[in-house]
């Protein structure tokens, strides 16, 4: 299946999260937050010049940060 | 007996805090810290319970100092009430087994129970109560549903221990229990979840801001305006004035403390803007000038806050405060600073590193004038021409983005990301916005009516020693030199320490032109701020940074007081002026970046 940062992912599609390109730090972040490899998301926006993108994640919408939206990688469903 | 109240941020922790205490309730910082928490008291069966709003956290480990202080307040505790929003169920049940995980007894609210359902979202609370060992309590707290069963769980102290291991296995666990409790059918799209989604996009977003921000100046003004023109000036005139009148005949008209108390008499008398003393210009100031401007501001601002609507505001400012060194969560500060300079510096502390809090704190403090001194300016610019208020704020725009950049460039560190949860937006409940807004204006009561009786003491003191005379003589030159005030002005700027709204109020008897008051009301906000927000900031930052702070500040101040007096001619911005402004802005994308900090690489997170 192909694979995609969560910032070049479409919007309005639909992926599941697969792995974290970064620290420690930023995985617990988000695993606090119940973002975690296993987890689907559809994306709602994309970043608008340099702005964060925004998800859903269950009834949860989360704005990500366009560099930490680069270092999470998804795969499209 | 303790009850916190804790779980993830925006799941109606606060509400359900304002439905179980009464109005005794205090906002508190946590000891040793600038954490911030709301503490209020709940009669229960002839006993007192101390209920404690601990700020939300996704986690017990903690990554945020917000978050520390949340599980230090746990040792203290008898009883933890962990509101979960049913919406999110998955998310949420991360914090309780955390809770389940120490030794306190936690009972569990089951929030936004209707909401859940219109979602299609089922969930089988008796089941969630048998799976997790402690009790759930399904709650609608914007309606005041549950909070009665709520209470009458008060006394429960069973102790339950568990042990998930890791964050692994605990999200196996919860798994595991969300398969079995919740069922999700189909769901309808309301209309409010259409707008939610379209806020969000900046396509559609941006102009939706753009409409929301006029209209909440217009309704501010509006507000500010009416009670000003129909209420406070009125009551103070017709009502309040005779009783003053008749004092200071009985204080014979002069003397001491006929101007201590009732002060100058202007024409034979009193005025409430000129005369300076602690029951005229002492009184008028906070409750008829500036209470219905704070009225109107923080009436706004629960709304916008209780629809969810304020963290779409810093999704949409994102990318503007990158510029700057910051992300999109600071320019909840910069709106908070609006209102309140004190409240603001006190947010920064959420901020991630000490960089972002060092430039978040300076920008406030140097651009963002408190709603005080907003009231005063349009008070005494309103006179001459709403144009000249609208200057006053161009400038202060002018200064926050030139600084941000600059500091941006010259600052080591790197900045962090945004990541923020964008709350449902919802129809919020006005019992709770008008219990918030009581709670501002006693806020701003207690802070501003002693800082302001205290500064028209010292006034009035060093009017009778003849110390203003002396700094008159001092400084006042310099002052005339640079920003074309007159030598008296010294004075304000002084007393603008204590409060800004006091020293635009001693600007009054000097007669200004309106092209003074314009470069008085700018160096006013950007000089330096009032002693109860450089205390916080003081906290916040530690000396060293203050220092450093402060010194741009003045710096600031002269360049810009000196600029505005130089380009601000026959009523506008001169053309010279602002070409000024637009090389200042292109120059600055020559300086050289201190470091490397856009390396992804290197970013902590």
């Amino acid at each position: 299946m192909k694979q995609f940062t969560l910032l070049q992912l479409k919007k309005e599609e639909k992926a599941r999260i697969v792995a974290f390109n970064g620290g420690k730090g930023l995985i617990s972040k988000l695993n606090a937050r119940n973002i975690r490899p296993g987890k689907q998301l559809t994306k709602i926006s994309n970043n608008f010049a340099g702005g964060p993108v925004t998800v859903r994640i269950d009834n949860a919408k989360v704005a990500i940060g366009h560099r930490m939206a680069a270092k999470i990688i998804v795969e499209v469903l | 007996m303790k009850v916190l109240l804790m779980g993830n941020p925006n799941v109606g922790k606060s509400v359900i805090f304002s439905r179980l205490t009464g109005t005794r309730v205090t906002a508190s910082n946590y000891p040793g810290t600038t954490v911030e928490y709301t503490e209020g008291y709940l009669q229960w069966q002839n006993k007192t319970f101390n209920i404690i709003d601990v700020p939300g956290t996704y986690t017990l480990e903690p990554t945020s100092k917000a978050e520390e202080v949340a599980v230090d307040m746990l040792t203290e505790g008898d009883l933890v009430v962990n509101v979960i929003d049913a919406t999110n169920l998955e998310r949420n049940l991360n914090v309780t087994l955390q809770l389940l995980e120490k030794d306190i007894p936690v009972i569990i609210a089951l929030n936004m129970w209707d909401e859940a359902h219109h979602k299609g979202i089922e969930i089988d609370a008796n089941k969630l109560q048998e799976k997790l060992g402690v009790p759930v309590i399904p709650t609608v707290a914007i309606k005041g549903k549950g909070i009665r069963k709520l209470i009458n769980k008060f006394d429960y102290n069973k102790l339950i221990t568990r042990n998930y291991g890791n964050t692994e296995n605990r999200w196996a666990e919860i798994g595991k229990i969300v398969e079995e409790v919740q069922k999700i059918k189909h769901r309808h799209r309301t209309w409010l979840e259409l707008i939610d989604e379209l806020s969000l996009k900046p396509l559609t977003g941006i102009p939706l801001l753009i409409v929301i921000l006029f209209l909440s100046f217009k309704i501010i003004r509006f507000i500010g305006e009416g009670l000003i023109g129909y209420v406070t000036e009125p009551f103070f005139i017709n009502i309040y004035k005779p009783f003053i009148v008749q004092l200071s005949n009985l204080l014979g008209g002069e003397g001491f403390l006929h101007n201590l108390l009732i002060g100058q008499l202007i024409n034979g008398e009193i005025d409430f803007g000129q005369s300076f003393g602690l029951l005229s210009t002492g009184i008028f100031i906070p409750f008829a000038a500036v209470l219905p401007y704070i009225i109107a501001f923080y009436f706004i601002l629960g709304i916008m806050e209780d629809t969810g609507y304020l963290p779409r505001i810093a999704v949409l400012a994102d990318n503007l405060m990158h510029k700057v060194g910051l992300h999109g969560f600071s320019i909840i500060p910069m709106i908070l600073g609006l209102g309140c300079n004190v409240p603001a510096a006190l947010a920064v502390r959420t901020l991630e590193n000490e960089r972002e809090k060092f430039i978040a704190s300076t920008l406030m403090a140097i651009a963002i004038p408190c709603m005080a001194q907003i009231a005063m300016i349009v008070g005494l610019l309103g006179k001459y021409n709403g144009k000249y208020i609208g200057y006053v704020f161009i400038i202060l725009i002018s200064v926050w983005i030139i600084v941000g950049l600059l500091l941006n460039k010259l600052l080591p560190g790197f900045s962090s990301d945004l990541l923020l949860e964008m709350p449902s937006l919802r129809v919020p409940g006005i019992g709770t916005i008008i219990k918030k807004l009581w709670m501002r204006i006693i806020y701003f009561l207690q802070e501003a009516l002693p800082y302001m009786l205290m500064g028209i003491f010292i006034v009035n003191l060093c009017y009778i020693l003849g110390l203003f005379k002396v700094l008159t003589v001092a400084i006042g030159p310099f002052l005339n030199k640079i920003f074309a005030l007159p030598q008296e002005a010294v004075s304000a700027l002084l007393m603008g320490f204590l409060r800004k709204d006091l020293a635009m109020g001693m600007l009054v008897p000097l007669g200004l032109t309106a092209k003074q008051l314009v470069v008085a009301s700018t160096i006013l906000a950007i000089y330096f701020p009032c002693v109860a927000t450089f205390a916080v900031l003081i906290k916040e930052l530690g000396v060293i940074n203050m220092i450093k702070s402060a010194l741009i500040m003045m710096i600031t101040t002269l360049i810009v007081g000196g600029f505005v007096n130089y380009a601000f001619q026959e009523g506008k911005i001169s053309l010279t002026g602002w070409l000024i402004i637009v090389l200042v802005l292109f120059l600055l994308k020559y300086i050289p970046e201190i470091n490397a900090k856009k390396d992804i690489g290197k970013n902590k997170n």
